[in-house]
């Protein structure tokens, strides 16, 4: 189980002098799934980076179980990224073989086979990803971030510009493989109700340069309920409170 | 899944009859071709402009009685010897200089002047320099291609994606599945160009590099007929040779190139 303690004094974009993030400090217990929720180029997807040792900044302390971050941590990462990012030239198998650590071996091919089940792709592996719709390459890299059974999952947006009924299908199926593994998840959004539906804590933040303007437990039970009642009431008061949340802005 | 067999089946037909089609139409210009070239053969009635049929039975005269098919192998061999170098050393600098702006920038000069040095002064030079060997020949002819294969593979090795190699990195791959799972895939359709205009600028080369100074080979055989004015004899040497790398293109690089373009396009599955 992975617990992470994030401690960003400042990041700047590339080698420019523009401070992307500013004061970041939060912290994630293990399995907790936690969303975060700012507004269009606030840098969340820079902080995903940073998390995973993709990105650095000299100002920064990320532990992950107490020890820092630097992109070669023992710990299995799935990143689910705004693009599906699978490799054209591989078909839906090899994709996912090809983050394995020992591919074709006999056991992980069943696990494969179950994954694809699982993901609704069941004798789609060899199908390359531009004969798959939107949904369904979107749905392999969801398969390839859970293939190598991860302890910390990152997702950026991964069901933007997706229509509703496939964007809703594959939350539900998020929820069930995060569930049955008891991965530390962040999630990535700018869609209150999809985190209201998901996580168990949102973490809310400005425009640039980024601080945490708010964070807020959703303690409603589990499982939830896509635009359930009590989900719209809950969004409805924090909407009531926060008016301009989502714009950046906090009201206190 | 019936509607899918059955458009499959209509894909499949409509395929076969475009393959027709551009087979008909290909056959047709050799066939106007032909009739313009005999035409004015009649027209022209002089030994330096020989008719079809003339060509014809020099090729079978060269093919039999001659020695055009050690002629053409020699030459074949020394055509694939340089293409591997080449392509080899080209892919290697071009991935270097394309990753590397400090590489790029140190060579970039030399590069530009590799380019333009002209295919003859680099056989001369290494004539004279490593002696009428054939490693002088091999060594001017791969001088001559490297450069261009670079050119290509650079612009390849610079417009890699690095949201892919992103994906490598979190998923900690090792860097040789980085490397040919991921990075070189990307650099295929740039090697398979440089690979296709590699193997016509190289046999051209090779025919000169033979022509002047060696004494086996197609471009050594074409000098004997150009010392006999044997119009006929050089378009047979032409034609044959022509006719090989023809067969080499449909027999290996198509086939390899619908390999690895795999994925790419649609219906390659």
């Amino acid at each position: 189980m992975i617990a992470l303690d994030i401690a960003i004094k400042d990041k700047c974009y590339g080698h420019s002098d523009t401070v992307v993030l500013k004061n970041i400090n939060f912290s994630v217990k293990p399995g907790e799934f936690v969303a975060i929720i700012g507004p269009s180029g606030c840098g969340k997807s820079t902080l995903l980076n940073m998390l995973c040792g993709l990105e650095g900044s000299s100002e920064q302390t990320l532990l992950c179980n107490g020890k820092a971050i630097n992109g070669n941590e023992s710990h299995k990462l799935g990143y689910i990224f705004q693009q599906p990012r699978l490799m054209p030239w591989l078909t839906v198998q090899e994709n996912l073989q090809l983050v394995l650590p020992v591919p074709k071996h006999e056991t992980q091919q069943k696990q494969l086979d179950d994954l694809l089940d699982q993901v609704g792709l069941s004798g789609k592996g060899h199908y390359f990803p531009k004969q798959l719709s939107g949904g369904m390459q979107r749905r392999v890299a969801i398969a390839r971030a859970f293939a190598v059974n991860p302890e910390l999952i990152l997702l950026d947006e991964p069901f933007n510009s997706l229509d509703a009924p496939t964007a809703a299908k594959l939350r539900l199926l998020l929820v069930k493989l995060c569930k049955s593994r008891g991965s530390t998840v962040i999630f990535v959004t700018h869609d209150l109700s999809e985190a209201v539906y998901l996580a168990d804590r949102i973490i809310f933040m400005s425009n640039t340069p980024t601080t945490i303007i708010h964070q807020v437990d959703i303690d409603l039970p589990k499982p939830r309920q896509e635009a359930g009642s009590k989900e719209l009431a809950w969004q409805a008061q924090l909407m009531a409170q926060h008016p301009q949340i989502l714009a950046g802005k906090a009201t206190f | 899944m019936k509607g899918i067999f059955s458009t499959k089946h209509t894909m499949f037909k409509s395929n076969a009859m475009q393959f027709f089609t551009v087979f008909y139409s290909r056959l047709l210009m050799l066939i106007i071709l032909a009739i313009i070239w005999q035409s004015l053969a009649w027209f022209i009635n002089s030994a330096d402009f020989p008719s079809l049929f003339n060509v014809a039975d020099s090729f079978v005269y060269h093919f039999s009685q001659g020695d055009m098919l050690a002629n053409i192998s020699v030459t074949l061999g020394r055509v694939l010897i340089s293409f591997i170098i080449a392509m080899v050393l080209g892919v290697v600098i071009g991935i270097l200089m394309g990753c590397s702006d400090k590489v790029n920038e140190l060579s970039d000069t030399l590069l530009i002047i590799a380019l333009n040095i002209p295919a003859l002064v680099t056989i001369l030079l290494c004539y004279i320099w490593l002696g009428l060997v054939e490693s002088a020949a091999i060594t001017a002819v791969v001088i001559n291609k490297i450069p261009t294969v670079v050119v290509m593979i650079r612009e390849g090795a610079r417009v890699v994606d690095e949201d892919l190699l992103a994906v490598a990195k979190v998923y900690k791959l090792s860097p040789s599945t980085t490397f040919f799972k991921i990075f070189l895939p990307q650099l295929y359709p740039y090697i398979m160009a440089s690979a296709r205009a590699g193997l016509s600028l190289i046999w051209k080369i090779v025919l000169v590099v033979e022509l002047l100074g060696r004494s086996d080979g197609v471009g050594f055989a074409l000098n004997t007929l150009f010392q006999f004015f044997d119009i006929a004899g050089i378009f047979a040497y032409t034609f044959a040779f022509i006719a090989v790398v023809l067969v080499i293109e449909s027999l290996i690089f198509r086939p390899l190139d619908k390999r690895i373009s795999r994925g790419i396009h649609n219906d390659s599955a």
